[in-house]
């Protein structure tokens, strides 16, 4: 009687947790589940991005039963399976519904619940960034074992400057010292020892193939735990010829490449393969290693020689378990200037900037489009709560006005007054895409052109944009553009980052957050890292600067080169054209523990900030306009403009 | 992209004069249902350009049987109303582009959204 109680009340409990897991796909993911059986059942908490690879889900299911197809999502916490037959199906549920599936040392409790069908998304090509090639068994077992007893790990000491940087993987260099500190060699100091001899054979088949001309004459051997990897960044240009190769040894991984316009493409290296980098893949797209202890990679039988992981092929994958990898990535150091300009125009890290529109726009693409892009999710994690005297123009809005927002960001202003009809446009596809998602009418376009019909909007607004523009003649373009969109009588509201922090004896919040927030420590969670532990962000990616953190720009009127410094984030400014560090923040949390390994990657974006009077000023240019008001709010300088009647 | 959003959406390649409306080549469209709100349909009424709003409701198979001419009283006009606010606010072109009338250059549409950047020699 007792043990007769005591089961049910354990059924009643797998039935409370199936219940909610229905609820939790319904809520999140739309997936409706039906009491009917029917040869589809969702398997909830059975997916890859519960760490339960489709081996071991594969076996339990296929104990009841002939499998039509599993498919398992990328990242998601559950899987759809279809049996053979309806009875197949049934059996799964009695027999699975609730019970713990074993996956190497974890474990998780299975739910299963009937659906109508499964939704099989086709397979997404994705096409390899450009100058990219993985030769599979580029070496063999034999040459990989005398690779890696070539290397002396045990050399290393504490008075080594590149391993005392790197708190997370262990790292050795040949030829030349490659330093953290600046992304760079000292050219004018090789190491007293060369490469080492076990790897001449490799490289002669390298110029044998063709994948180089030049033998490489520096090394750097890096030495990956599972769990380890190598935040995404760009060689620096001018350090590096254009070929970079690299050598996976002990064991494979799945490398990042992202391009800046937010394209990402996850290409698995295999065991003993050669990674070689060209063109826009050495120059324009970053590559990275995300830590985790496992990856998700399409299966073995799939027969395509370069594998990518593609987030749609949901039948195709697959966890790996990440061992002790081993790279050896060959450069040459480059002793002339670079010569990316003919590959990828405006990406050098050096870039010295001469004066006409075009390459204005140059040095906007640079140091502000491409950084958005890279930091957009990061960003928009910072940018939740809209200015106050911000919301109070949009409230003061009538209802059933148009509102362009030009340069909308994340959109944190679109949906202030839903009395009004908003639309917004911002240069940065990935941002737009966030606002997109959250439901907001958007489009990707440029400040100076939008693409939205003369006299359309009763309002616009512009918040955190112009100082973006870095010539004068640009800026007042920005504000001309936005007074075409506007109706006679119509408003725009313009706020710009002012060069005086503090006002009227008031520090301005910026200033006043630099104690207790030194940067924006908003972490942004992210699915695909719940299980990652280790910490390897340790090296300051310098994607958009160049070594002495300057760059010249030469203002179109004045023949004299100024120079851009870099600001001090939650200082004064000293000058009013300037870059502005953006320390990102990857996805997980950074532990208390680790404080000491805060070095993030840091890209910098280009401001003009504007002193008193000149906002008001460059709008007294425009014609068939008024400055109807103006202000200083938290360190910016606002107007309100009036289109005139 | 919601069909309120096309009629105000216009071509600007560099040389062209009349870059509106945008035609629509939609290979994918939703329909959301979104409350209905009477007044505020018609305060959006008078901001559109008309005929742009049928051609586009046309070309995605969702005029319904709204007319070429506006109704004069159509504030009072529930039904009609109910049909604009259809049109308006309810289909959304998913994938696809739109056309400039004039020089022919198509704008993409991904996910929902527009991607109105021009390349350095259109602007």
């Amino acid at each position: 009687m007792e043990l007769l109680s005591r089961k049910s009340k354990d059924e009643k409990k797998v039935l409370r947790k199936q219940i909610k897991a229905s609820h939790t796909l319904l809520k999140h993911e739309g997936i409706h589940t039906t009491s009917k059986p029917t040869k589809h059942l969702v398997v909830a908490n059975g997916g890859l991005g519960n760490g339960v690879s489709r081996e071991h889900l594969s076996a339990a299911l296929g104990e009841m039963g002939e499998l039509e197809v599993l498919v398992m999502p990328a990242h998601k916490p559950y899987a759809f399976v279809t049996y053979s037959s309806d009875e197949n199906a049934l059996k799964a549920h009695v027999n699975l519904n609730g019970h713990k599936l074993q996956c190497g040392e974890s474990s998780v409790t299975l739910y299963l619940g009937f659906v109508e069908s499964v939704k099989c998304l086709e397979e997404e090509t994705v096409s390899l960034p450009e100058g990219l090639t993985v030769v599979n068994d580029f070496v063999s077992p034999e040459e990989e074992a005398q690779l890696l007893a070539s290397i002396d790990w045990s050399s290393i000491c504490d008075q080594d400057t590149a391993q005392k940087a790197l708190k997370h993987r262990k790292v050795k260099h040949y030829g030349y010292e490659f330093q953290y500190d600046n992304n760079n060699v000292d050219k004018d100091k090789p190491l007293p020892a060369g490469l080492p001899k076990e790897c001449m054979p490799l490289l002669e088949r390298c110029m044998k193939h063709g994948y180089i001309s030049v033998m490489p004459d520096q090394l750097t051997v890096n030495q990956y735990e599972s769990g380890q990897g190598i935040p995404p960044h760009v060689d620096t240009h001018s350090a590096f010829e254009d070929t970079i190769m690299s050598l996976s040894l002990g064991a494979q991984t799945v490398m990042e490449f992202r391009h800046p316009d937010g394209r990402l493409v996850a290409v698995v290296l295999p065991l003993r393969s050669l990674l070689v980098m060209k063109g826009e893949s050495r120059y324009l797209w970053t590559h990275g290693i995300t830590p985790r202890k496992f990856d998700m990679v399409p299966t073995a039988d799939s027969d395509c020689p370069i594998r990518t992981v593609s987030n749609l092929a949901q039948n195709k994958l697959t966890l790996n378990k990440r061992d002790t990898r081993t790279s050896f990535t060959f450069r040459k150091i480059r002793h002339e200037s670079c010569n990316c300009g003919k590959i990828v125009p405006s990406q050098h890290d050096s870039a010295s900037l001469p004066g006409c529109q075009a390459d204005a726009a140059h040095l906007e693409q640079q140091y502000v489009h491409q950084v958005y892009d890279a930091i957009a999710s990061h960003f928009s994690s910072t940018r939740h709560s809209p200015w106050p005297r911000v919301c109070d123009f949009l409230c003061s809005l009538p209802p059933g006005s148009v509102l362009a927002d030009v340069g909308c960001g994340n959109g944190k202003y679109l949906g202030v007054n839903p009395q009004v009809v908003a639309m917004g446009c911002d240069r940065s596809s990935a941002l737009i895409r966030i606002c997109a998602e959250r439901g907001f009418q958007v489009f990707v376009s440029d400040a100076l052109s939008v693409p939205l019909r003369t006299a359309s909007c009763d309002a616009c607004i512009s918040i955190a944009v112009i100082h973006h523009f870095s010539t004068r003649e640009r800026r007042l373009d920005a504000i001309k553009e936005l007074v075409r969109l506007l109706k006679p009588g119509g408003q725009a509201l313009i706020y710009v980052w002012a060069f005086e922090q503090e006002y009227n004896k008031q520090k301005s919040k910026y200033l006043k957050d630099s104690k207790e927030n030194q940067r924006p420590e908003v972490s942004i969670s992210s699915k695909q890292q719940s299980s990652v532990s280790g910490h390897s962000s340790v090296q300051t990616i310098r994607l958009f600067e160049d070594n002495e953190n300057e760059l010249y720009m030469v203002s179109p009127k004045q023949v004299t080169q100024v120079k851009l410094s870099v600001h001090t984030n939650r200082t004064a400014f000293n000058t009013q054209d300037l870059l502005v560090p953006w320390h990102l923040k990857d996805g997980k949390r950074m532990k208390i523990s680790n404080t000491e390994n805060s070095s993030t990657p840091v890209f910098h974006r280009y401001y003009h900030v504007f002193q008193k009077g000149e906002l008001e000023q460059l709008c007294g240019q425009v014609a068939g306009v008024k400055v109807q008001s103006s202000y200083h709010d938290q360190g910016n300088w606002c107007v309100i403009l009036q289109k005139d009647l | 992209m919601k069909l309120l959003t096309h009629n105000m959406l216009t071509s600007h390649v560099k040389g062209v004069t009349k870059g509106y409306p945008l035609l629509i080549k939609a290979t994918e469209v939703k329909f959301n249902e979104v409350e209905f709100n009477p007044e505020f349909i018609s305060r959006m009424i008078p901001k559109l350009e008309w005929s742009a709003l049928i051609h586009a409701a046309q070309e995605l198979g969702h005029r319904q049987d709204l007319p070429d001419d506006l109704l004069p009283d159509y504030d009072k006009n529930e039904e009609f109303l109910k049909k604009v606010h259809k049109a308006l606010l309810e289909v959304e072109v998913m994938e696809g582009c739109l056309k400039c009338p004039e020089s022919g250059r198509e704008f993409p549409i991904s996910r929902g959204i527009p991607n109105m950047l021009l390349n350095e020699d259109e602007v």
